[in-house]
């Protein structure tokens, strides 16, 4: 009977793990589908209906966060800055990384490594000093002094991760390039990134999740209501109505699922970025 | 071609080949290089963010020796990541385990368990605020956990656990243990699955048991990655902030306080630039300093 008890101890044993993760899934999921549920009732409601699924389904609250709650000017203004930060650091890390690998001139060495010690060492107050800064360069409650500041925060680490790219690339093709009557920066623009496709989806995807996500330097170098991006903008909404839940929850909503969305259909480079060890340096 | 215009041309292209990092560089030095310096140069002066600056020496250091609301913000953060490091991480693991092996719908819980870490902590903090909402309204509880703990049985359990000074600070650690364990996950997943499968076939025919096999050839291969782990946790959790500030906001007292909630508040409340720049000099020599020494141990156990 010894075989028997195996397959049987093997049962339980997945039975059990399975157990295991699928309650763990439970609440990774709940509170999100909290969110939802309570987005989809009116403030009546949400106080003392306490089903799960709520007996009627309200979209409006929707449309009033957009419009009133001013979530169309704060989302708007999200993508904007997403768009621009990652852009940007695209194109000014992979030209610093693509010169730091392949081309040489003096000082090189030690650009690089300041590189790096920037990634190693946390500066969790910088941003006091980055705020004096700012007001002095009247770039204060400015767009373009947000962007700048989110190029920065995303610099390092995508200066490292194209530079791991960019050493791998073998000589032959940019000596192909270069017979082809390259420059040098023809040879960035049509050999190097396009070899360094894979590095280019990760740069976008963990800048674009942190650029959508940030809180900190909004909050500091954004006043005016019509420059903030959503996370400031809801805090703001938050501070307002304080007790208006099923709109607030509408609006997280409208903050979280794109992310998620990006999430899903990106996934498979961001457990390799994770993986690779190299986001982390 | 004489030596001149050679150096001219030496010298054209070096010059061109740093032009690529000079976008780089130059933000790099205005943005991360002066506010270094500006910190640390404001740490000695008091200033109101405007008018005049008085230099004062070392002052503002003196005084946050003896802050105790400071030291206990670190107290705090501390708590935190302790947590983080035990809960959040012995989780992670205990899951990667867990995926580490033939099952069904693997790659469903790799995908789910990686959701709360791409939200927002704005988003994660206000939708558990809500979940923990303590008020009643027509004699019912509003929030959705105090609700549950009422109906299914364990009305002694309902809690304002985010008002409660004894809660506040273990329900915002496992909020920020429940947004941060996908991390941990995904990386030790990865790790685990570049261990050798013969190490694991050697093992069992040496008549190694399960527990034997994880002590002696899991662990020691995943010794590096475990450390990379908890090198992260510690500095993400040392530096939280904004969950804490969409979780509790109205009611931001003291028994919450860390450190990055002190350097805000010196700044934006009583317009202390001056005291927030030596809180922020001080907080960064603490981090560098964990990070160091991680870094120091990590090596050393690569070695090994």
């Amino acid at each position: 009977m010894k075989p028997n008890r195996y397959i049987l101890w093997g049962m339980t044993k997945s039975t059990l793990i399975h157990i295991f993760l699928l309650s763990v899934t439970l609440t990774c999921l709940f509170p999100i589908f909290w969110m939802l549920r309570c987005a989809l009732m009116t403030n009546e409601t949400v106080f003392v209906d306490h089903s799960v699924i709520p007996h009627q389904l309200h979209f409006g609250n929707f449309a009033i966060a957009w419009t009133k709650g001013n979530f169309a000017v704060y989302f708007l203004n999200s993508v904007i800055y997403t768009v621009c930060v990652v852009t940007g650091i695209v194109l000014i890390s992979s030209l610093a990384a693509y010169s730091l690998s392949r081309l040489k001139f003096p000082g090189k060495n030690i650009i690089f490594y300041m590189f790096v010690a920037a990634m190693m060492i946390p500066l969790p107050g910088s941003f006091v000093a980055l705020f004096v800064l700012m007001t002095k360069l009247h770039l204060a409650n400015t767009r373009f002094g947000y962007i700048l500041c989110m190029i920065n925060v995303g610099l390092s680490m995508s200066i490292l991760l194209f530079k791991t790219f960019f050493d791998k690339m073998p000589q032959e093709l940019e000596d192909a390039a270069r017979i082809d009557g390259c420059g040098k920066l023809g040879i960035w623009w049509n050999m190097a990134m396009p070899f360094a496709r894979p590095a280019i989806a990760v740069v976008v995807i963990f800048n674009s999740l942190n650029v959508w996500n940030e809180y900190i330097l909004a909050t500091l170098l954004l006043g005016d209501s019509n420059l903030m991006p959503l996370q400031r903008g809801i805090m703001v909404f938050q501070g307002a109505n304080s007790t208006d839940y099923p709109v607030l929850m509408a609006g997280l909503t409208m903050a979280a699922v794109p992310i998620i969305m990006v999430y899903l259909f990106m996934q498979k480079h961001i457990v390799k970025g994770l993986s690779s060890g190299e986001v982390l340096g | 071609m004489d030596r001149k215009t050679k150096d001219a041309s030496i010298f054209k292209d070096n010059l061109q080949n740093f032009l690529f990092v000079f976008p780089a560089l130059s933000i790099f030095c205005i943005f991360y290089i002066y506010p270094f310096y500006k910190m640390i140069n404001l740490s000695f002066y008091d200033w109101r963010g405007i008018g005049p600056m008085h230099w004062i020496g070392l002052s503002n250091y003196q005084e946050l020796m003896g802050d105790h609301l400071w030291w206990d913000s670190i107290g705090h953060a501390g708590y935190i990541t302790l947590i983080a490091l035990t809960f959040q991480n012995m989780l992670a693991f205990a899951l990667a385990l867990a995926c580490d092996r033939e099952i069904r719908m693997k790659r469903f819980y790799r995908l789910v368990f990686f959701i709360p870490p791409v939200l927002s902590e704005v988003v994660v903090g206000l939708i558990w605020n809500w979940i923990l909402n303590p008020e009643m309204q027509n004699g019912q509880h509003i929030g959705m956990l105090n609700h549950f703990l009422f109906t299914t049985g364990f009305p002694q359990l309902v809690h304002d656990w985010l008002g409660d000074p004894r809660t506040a600070l273990t329900t915002i650690a496992i909020v920020h243990s429940w947004k941060g364990f996908g991390w941990g996950f995904i990386m030790l997943l990865a790790g685990l699955q570049t261990i050798d499968k013969q190490l694991y076939e050697a093992a069992k025919v040496d008549g190694a048991g399960s527990w034997k096999t994880f002590m002696n050839v899991t662990m020691p291969m995943m010794l590096p990655v475990i450390l990379v782990v908890m090198i992260l946790t510690i500095l993400g959790s040392m530096q939280v902030f904004v969950l804490i500030i969409a979780m509790v906001n109205e009611g931001l007292v003291n028994h919450t306080d860390v450190p990055v909630t002190r350097i805000f508040s010196a700044m934006q409340n009583t317009n202390r630039f001056g005291y927030a720049c030596a809180e922020a000099v001080i907080f960064g020599t603490v981090l560098i300093g964990i990070s160091f020494i991680s870094k120091k141990l990590s090596d050393k156990a690569r070695q090994v």
